[in-house]
């Protein structure tokens, strides 16, 4: 731990995640207005004043406290649809690994066309049919991004099945689920981690980005791809609709990515 | 060579039919297109749609109006646009090349950046140039691309009015698109290319090189660099699906004449086989870069060609 203090990754990781966590459990509290109400009064509001510090978007809605709800949004987005595909992943790349078959066939294949088929054309087909929405947004990422964990895992399975360990424990009468769970799970947690990690900070740009296109979650909702493509319209008139959103959003994913690098450098001494 | 080939062109088959079958299938889960399409003052009657049905050749079994549209890709013939009642294959075709352009002068500006810097930092490992590559490419790779696309228009475009903030007016309307997925991508590639020469410094071949007194740029250009950019290769092939999924939000954020605006207009206007013939045409694009990128691989590695 006293090393990991050290390390400016992880320092400005953390920190940046615990204002953006603490930013979006406080919001009622943290934030100055109703991150809904329409002024008229401060249209277009210029920024750095007192009033409002970030400005106000076309409608006179405060940036700041949108920009604090917002993190609600991009961080359930992020978790949630990172936990649900690592989970589902993780048991299926168990199973594959241990048994192989025709489960392992199919995953692998599957895993090619997840290869060839970008994330935002499956989102676009998807999307398009069953409307947008945060939790639909959530199960589309969790239904592409499951193959990435049960590849991972799989593999790990693979390699660890044979250690002598594992055919100990086997041998001294565990049963399939003791061994897949109790012996290799554990071991093959460590990548997943990592995968995770920067899996979230992945989730969150391709939020943004759906909901950017007018694919993502409920415009009515504030939500940082929202207020972009909100201050796309007005970027001639009001730099500070879209500057700020947008710094939110890199200044979160920097967070993820800092300390999943610092993860992977840790647990994998081989990258440092 | 030739075993390989036919081994990896089957894959390419089977994996645009796993993505074919999901995209028409899925849209046709979109509900019935001839209540969409019907356009009259009253409700329309079951007659009505039936005939609209018979039309569009929607009242026939899933499998078969699959097995026609693969029929009709292999002619060159994607269906008819339910709205302008055109051929698909003409409008896709029309846009494919703006498209390709981008995607295309996206990845040769990330190459350009990408190389010489993730050398830079290999070879100052430690240093202080090796950390302003390192800290900058992390912040590329946390920048949304439309957010980058945004900061690049409000620049160039509107404050210091030296490139046209979006839209299509001949090449120079290329620049700030392709400099903003190119920046992004240039990011990861950096890292790529650092870690992997970085490996192929430490080989013995290399220590062998050096050890013979050769000096040390001809050691690094000649000897090392050429073995470390093989992964980039394939990592390059790898990208491409993410690059023209970028390629799609940024043509939206320049209002870029291309197949992702194409594509979101379709949704907008629920014209189901116009999407349905662009997302086919991006993913045989994407899975004929991997092709090449797979045989080149094989044909600059030697240790491929064994397995």
């Amino acid at each position: 731990m006293r090393r990991a203090l050290r390390d400016p990754s992880f320092v400005i990781g953390l920190t940046i995640l615990i204002v953006v966590i603490g930013a979006a459990l406080l919001a009622p509290w943290l934030s100055p207005y109703d991150p809904g109400a329409a002024t008229l009064r401060s249209r277009l509001a210029e920024p750095y004043t007192a009033q409002h510090p970030l400005g106000a978007d076309a409608i006179g809605r405060d940036i700041l406290s949108r920009i604090i709800f917002g993190a609600r949004i991009s961080l359930t987005v992020g978790v949630a649809s990172v936990t649900i595909a690592m989970i589902v992943g993780t048991l299926i790349g168990l199973v594959a690994g241990y048994f192989g078959g025709l489960l392992d066939a199919v995953l692998m294949r599957l895993a090619d066309i997840q290869l060839a088929f970008p994330f935002i054309l499956l989102a676009i087909t998807v999307i398009a049919v069953i409307g947008p929405g945060l939790w639909k947004v959530i199960l589309v990422m969790a239904l592409t991004q499951w193959v990435q964990y049960a590849r991972i895992v799989r593999g790990q399975t693979l390699a660890l099945r044979s250690k002598e360990y594992v055919q100990a424990a086997g041998a001294l009468g565990a049963g399939h689920g003791r061994v897949m769970f109790g012996h290799i799970l554990l071991n093959a947690l460590t990548p997943v981690t990592v995968l995770a990690t920067l899996g979230v900070a992945n989730n969150i740009l391709l939020e943004a980005g759906l909901t950017f296109l007018g694919l993502g979650v409920d415009p009515t909702i504030p939500s940082w791809g929202g207020m972009l493509a909100d201050g796309r319209n007005y970027i001639e008139r009001a730099w500070w609709v879209a500057t700020f959103p947008g710094l939110a959003i890199t200044v979160t994913v920097l967070g993820f990515n800092l300390l999943g690098d610092w993860l992977r450098d840790t647990l994998d001494p081989r990258t440092r | 060579m030739l075993a390989f080939l036919i081994r990896r062109l089957g894959q390419s088959v089977f994996v645009l039919i796993g993505i074919t079958l999901f995209v028409s299938f899925t849209i046709r889960l979109s509900g019935d297109p001839a209540v969409a399409l019907f356009q009259g003052a009253s409700a329309p009657t079951p007659e009505q749609l039936a005939s609209i049905r018979q039309a569009l050749g929607t009242d026939r079994p899933f499998l078969q109006q699959y097995a026609e549209f693969v029929a009709g890709v292999a002619r060159g013939d994607l269906g008819t646009s339910f709205r302008t009642g055109g051929p698909v294959a003409a409008a896709v075709m029309q846009r494919f090349p703006t498209t390709v352009a981008l995607a295309l002068s996206s990845l040769a500006i990330s190459l350009l950046l990408a190389v010489p810097l993730g050398v830079l930092a290999a070879r100052r490992r430690g240093g202080v140039a090796d950390l302003i590559v390192r800290v900058v490419s992390l912040l590329g790779l946390s920048f949304p691309n439309f957010w980058l696309g945004i900061m690049l228009i409000l620049i160039f475009g509107v404050r210091l009015r030296w490139l046209p903030p979006s839209g299509y007016e001949g090449p120079v309307s290329l620049i700030l698109p392709s400099l903003t997925l190119g920046l992004i991508l240039a990011s990861t590639t950096t890292r790529l290319v650092r870690s992997s020469l970085l490996d192929v410094l430490n080989e013995q071949y290399v220590v062998t090189a050096r050890a013979k007194g050769i000096h040390e740029n001809a050691v690094v250009y000649l000897h090392a660099l050429r073995t470390a950019l093989i992964p980039l290769v394939t990592f390059v092939g790898l990208q491409i699906g993410g690059l023209i999924g970028g390629v799609v939000i940024i043509e939206k954020v320049f209002a870029w004449p291309g197949l992702g605006s194409l594509a979101l207009n379709a949704i907008a206007v629920r014209d189901y086989p116009m999407l349905q013939g662009t997302i086919v045409v991006l993913a045989v694009f994407i899975a004929a870069i991997n092709l090449l990128v797979d045989m080149s691989y094989a044909l600059l590695d030697p240790r491929v060609r064994v397995g």
